[in-house]
């Protein structure tokens, strides 16, 4: 039994002062995805049933690449703060939460690295496996 | 994990039924939950089947009806019968709502009430509101000036009066916070959207000095940025407000400042 007072209860450790940057980056991220994802989308279907040689030099194009890389970015980015919110949302066992969330944003940065690289060996990297 | 499943002292059993006179022509049957803390027994849903020739056109008519004439055990709280008190404030029909402003014949299908949603509850539909009180204590829902105190009035213009429209009639019923699933999960830290509608209401104030301070006391990911705009609020809201756009423009100042 608590004998805090209701107020003590509402008011806890305050306010974290933060929150707005995160909140405006997902929105950001969402705004950038609109068009990127349409081009993605749009222009993949071009090269659908295509050889590997002409899917490779597609990607390797410098003006595909770099959109590549930026829907490719923007995509991991944005999964990795909608993730955060759901686990925050969810999960109230302070360390589980934790935990997971550390796991979470690591997996985010490791996959959009590996993502992004396979664009970069393609576009710059001369691989043409 | 936020829980989603009742625990075994939560479920609900089906209670008594009680039927109308025989001559009774057009009857409707109200199913409300019923629990009793000094019983030690888990909740039930008691059937009270309501002569509508006999009893006034809103749920509040019915379930005074019942508790004058039928069961005085049932427990619920109401006052001013005519939507600006809040005190009615329950589960109806599946839609948070006043009691006293819901007409019997605008719910389809069965009449099941219910208290609020997701609150502790003292007694039948009598939900314990303590926190959510408290909450709107800590946004400090008075004038705050550095300017003295006027000997007169605080003036507003006609324009800046017309920005607390849609704010200033909430009557703290919690029909929205508690239709909120982002304040089911996380009330202990969210303040729900009738108490973000409230701080809102004095950070739009033209008469309010302390609005960087509010805002400062709101940025924060749960007090704040738990809002994901899932819209319960304004659809459930018995005034017909709009908590959902109160809050989308807290968030725009919030950016607007940065």
């Amino acid at each position: 039994m608590s004998l805090r007072t209701p107020l003590s209860r509402a008011r806890g450790l305050g306010s974290a002062k933060e929150g707005t940057h995160h909140w405006w980056m997902q929105r950001v991220t969402a705004v950038a995805l609109i068009p990127l994802s349409l081009w993605f989308v749009i222009t993949l279907m071009t090269v659908v049933g295509e050889e590997h040689a002409k899917v490779v030099a597609w990607i390797a194009h410098p003006f595909n690449a770099v959109l590549l890389i930026a829907f490719l970015f923007a995509t991991f980015y944005h999964a990795s703060l909608g993730l955060q919110v759901v686990i925050e949302d969810y999960l109230h066992e302070e360390a589980t939460k934790i935990g997971l969330l550390l796991f979470m944003k690591f997996a985010m940065v490791l996959l959009g690295a590996f993502a992004i690289l396979a664009v970069l060996r393609i576009a710059i990297g001369g691989a043409h496996v | 994990m936020a829980e989603f499943r009742l625990p075994a002292n939560s479920i609900v059993g089906k209670g008594k039924t009680h039927y109308a006179a025989e001559n009774a022509k057009n009857t409707r049957t109200f199913q409300v939950y019923r629990w009793d803390p000094d019983s030690g027994e888990n909740p039930r849903m008691d059937s009270y089947e309501i002569d509508l020739d006999n009893c006034g056109p809103m749920v509040l008519d019915a379930l005074i009806k019942i508790k004058n004439e039928i069961d005085p055990s049932l427990t619920f709280r109401r006052s001013c019968r005519e939507g600006i008190c809040g005190s009615c404030a329950m589960n109806i029909g599946g839609t948070n709502t006043l009691a006293c402003t819901k007409a019997i014949a605008d719910i389809p299908g069965e009449m099941k009430i219910y208290p609020l949603p997701h609150m502790p509850v003292v007694k039948d539909l009598v939900p314990d509101l303590t926190h959510f009180y408290a909450q709107y204590a800590s946004i400090k829902p008075w004038m705050q000036t550095q300017t003295p105190a006027p000997t007169r009035e605080r003036l507003q213009s006609k324009e800046d009066r017309a920005k607390l429209d849609g704010l200033y009639e909430c009557i703290l019923c919690a029909c929205c916070s508690t239709s909120c699933p982002s304040y089911w999960w996380n009330s202990d830290r969210y303040l729900g959207p009738a108490i973000l509608l409230q701080a809102y209401r004095w950070i739009v104030d033209s008469r309010d000095e302390y609005s960087g301070e509010r805002l400062d006391a709101l940025e924060d990911p749960f007090r704040l940025y738990r809002c994901h705009t899932i819209m319960n609020c304004t659809k459930t809201c018995p005034k017909s407000l709009n908590p959902a756009k109160a809050i989308a423009e807290i968030k725009k100042k919030m950016v607007e400042r940065r």
